[in-house]
């Protein structure tokens, strides 16, 4: 086995679960413009699409293809109920005692899981097979393909969504700057609740399609939650390609460091970048520093 | 409402009264204390664990009791924190005053009340499986669980036996998987085994490919693999995903069905070291245990409507020792630890056991037996 063939691998490897970083920290990255808070039950999201799809294709016998849109509106009416229930009433909070509010409510939605579902983990078939595919001697899953299709779609559409349409360009409004776009007449708290609903779709999402390779139980998103903040905030927290960058790069690192040094470091990298990061460019890899006018 | 208040005491103080006397004419219990990890990250040990106590201990009692006295189980939760459990060992020993304690479920919990049961001169019978517990011997402390070099001895004969010289180990980097990697560092040697890659993989990993690529370009002839699930089957997954053709091996943690139905396809010809309770139904009829064995998995399924596992076994096994131990010893502490220690020959569900003054983990490799998945099943290896 050649070098540069260990080399492709460990770049594919990274690749996937990059791509996986990526959509969870999309989702960290439009709760924060659209509101300023950063929300730590983001991985819960991711958690509960994949629980959800495994329980209603084993429990209730669905067919995936019906299971996969109701565990992501299952997921979103959750989302919607958090925001409503936990962010809402507490209208003049500070983003601070939001923060702390979103990890308590994660360990809610945890606890909760654990006590609906069990606390064991559970598989669910690949998406089209599991027979490995071979790429420039590196192989990969057919679940990888679907990671990095339903990927590049998510970003694409949020792309599109963010630049071209109203509501998109309101929410943008609201994370410049959120008392003069509600002056100018942008609903802001709807804004707020908009950024719920596409973020759990977007987290549930990101658990459904690893959910096959990966596999799920009630305790998956605290991790990945943290290595999508942690993708988010390598790419400045914008809700485009910083984001993504952030996640391949994460993942890359993480699988070269565990295939070439040891993997004994492999968490450690993705912390130590995190670290990193906030000290010396706080605004991120991919942005310029912001320059604030008196 | 201040008299409201009295009466309520008073009435609550000759309830107990009335309930305490009626308790002691009907001959008191004999109080067994139990901790076990029922919540927490080793709730898989200690939730079957507790299960498996209370229905024993209500079988017992159903039978009659030991000598005309019922079995009382006091179990607590320890969540898997060794403050916790030491908190809860001395509320066994000073308020509930047992006369022998079943637990912990994990090593450190284990570890953490060994202390107060050897001052306190009360029997322990641990169902954790760490090497330590019982090495050196203590006076007061027994376990049940099988120790883990037994089921690295096994992997090592087999190899052995193949003639294979020169194995990967990939392992958890927690309590079990260090302790399994010690252990099969610490006796390759002896079996003319070269470690050629030694690396290790986090409890939530969800991707080993980079350790395997690694490891499909070293000389390794297998692949040892020491974990509970899931990452094992992560990694049964991987190795299928790189096409790599070594022999793989696994540890006893993962020797339940989860495994198989996590791994998928990928589980086919998998190899390794059990207890008996997976295999129950194939073993021959002559061996010891299969009787033990197959009462406790049909307990287990009409009690809990789930297949009963290893960890299940170990508090059956606890209980049982400690039945034969009272009935041989009477029901004082002093009385159960020597009649523990004579126990010979008990064909429970991790093994034979055989205690003795130098060896209060009674069991040999026999414990153990190779298993491969095949079909989704587990066959034995002969």
């Amino acid at each position: 086995m050649q070098i540069s063939d260990q080399l492709t691998q460990y770049l594919f490897s990274g690749f996937a679960t990059g791509a996986i970083y990526a959509l969870i920290g999309l989702g960290f990255a439009i709760i924060y413009n659209a509101t300023g808070i950063i929300n730590f039950a983001q991985g819960e999201f991711v958690m509960l699409g994949g629980m959800f799809t495994v329980s209603l294709i084993t429990t209730a016998g669905l067919h995936p293809g019906v299971a996969v849109p109701c565990a992501i509106i299952l997921t979103t009416v959750v989302g919607i109920l958090f925001e409503r229930l936990a962010i809402r009433p507490l209208k003049s909070a500070t983003p601070l005692s939001l923060v702390i509010i979103t990890i308590g409510g994660s360990i809610l939605i945890r606890g909760i899981a654990m006590l609906v579902w069990d606390k064991d983990t559970h598989a669910l078939p690949g998406f089209s097979g599991d027979e490995p595919i071979e790429i420039f001697g590196a192989t990969l899953m057919p679940q990888h393909l679907w990671i990095f299709a339903v990927t590049i779609v998510v970003i694409g559409m949020s792309k599109l969504f963010f630049s071209y349409t109203i509501s998109g360009k309101a929410m943008r409004a609201c994370s410049y700057n959120s008392r003069a776009a509600s002056l100018i007449g942008i609903d802001v708290r709807r804004m707020v609740l908009f950024s719920f609903i596409i973020s759990s779709a977007m987290g549930s999402l990101a658990g459904i399609i690893i959910a096959p390779l990966t596999m799920t139980s009630y305790d998956v998103g605290i991790m990945i939650g943290i290595k999508g903040f942690c993708a988010a905030i390598i790419g400045g927290m914008s809700s485009g390609f910083g984001t993504v960058l952030g996640g391949l790069i994460l993942g890359v690192l993480e699988s070269m460091g565990a295939g070439l040094v040891s993997s004994g470091y492999k968490d450690a990298i993705a912390f130590v970048i995190l670290l990193l990061i906030l000290f010396i460019r706080p605004q991120g890899l991919f942005k310029k520093a912001e320059t604030e006018r008196v | 409402m201040r008299t409201r208040f009295i009466t309520g005491i008073l009435s609550a103080v000759l309830l107990s009264v009335f309930l305490g006397s009626s308790l002691v004419l009907a001959a008191e219990p004999i109080k067994i204390g139990g901790l076990f990890s029922v919540t927490g990250p080793a709730s898989f040990l200690g939730e079957p664990e507790r299960n498996t106590a209370q229905m024993v201990v209500n079988e017992i009692n159903a039978a009659g009791g030991i000598k005309g006295r019922k079995l009382q189980l006091i179990a607590y939760d320890t969540q898997g924190d060794s403050t916790k459990a030491k908190e809860l060992v001395n509320k066994l020993i000073k308020n509930d005053k047992v006369v022998a304690i079943i637990g912990p479920s994990t090593t450190g919990d284990s570890m953490a009340v060994i202390g107060d049961v050897e001052r306190a001169g009360i029997p322990l019978i641990s169902c954790a499986a760490g090497n330590k517990i019982t090495d050196p011997v203590r006076k007061w402390v027994f376990k049940t669980a099988q120790n883990d070099v037994l089921a690295v001895e096994r992997i090592f004969e087999y190899l052995n036996k193949r003639k294979i010289s020169r194995v990967a180990i990939l392992t958890v980097s927690d309590g079990f998987g260090a302790s399994g990697r010690e252990q099969l560092k610490a006796n390759a040697a002896r079996h003319g085994i070269k470690i050629v890659v030694d690396d290790t993989y986090g409890p939530k990993d969800t991707d080993m490919t980079p350790q395997l690529t690694k490891i499909r370009s070293s000389q390794a002839q297998a692949i040892i693999c020491w974990g509970t699930n899931p990452g094992p089957a992560v990694i049964a997954r991987n190795v299928k995903q790189l096409g790599i053709k070594l022999p793989l091996f696994m540890s006893h943690g993962v020797s339940s069905k989860k495994f198989i139905e996590l791994a998928g396809d990928a589980a086919e010809g998998i190899i390794l070291p059990s207890g008996r309770v997976i295999v129950a139904d194939v073993l021959p009829h002559q061996d010891r245990q299969k009787k033990s064995l197959i009462s406790f998995v049909k307990d287990y399924q009409k009690h809990y409507r789930a297949e009963g596992d290893h960890f299940g076994g170990h508090a059956w096994d606890a209980i049982m020792l400690l039945k034969g131990a009272i009935e041989r010893g009477g029901a004082t502490p002093a009385g159960i630890r020597d009649a523990l220690e004579k126990t010979a020959n008990f064909a429970g569900i991790g093994g034979v056991f055989t205690f003795s003054r130098a060896d209060h983990a009674g069991l040999t490799k026999d414990a153990f037996v190779l298993v491969q998945v095949k079909k989704h099943d587990w066959t034995l290896v002969k």
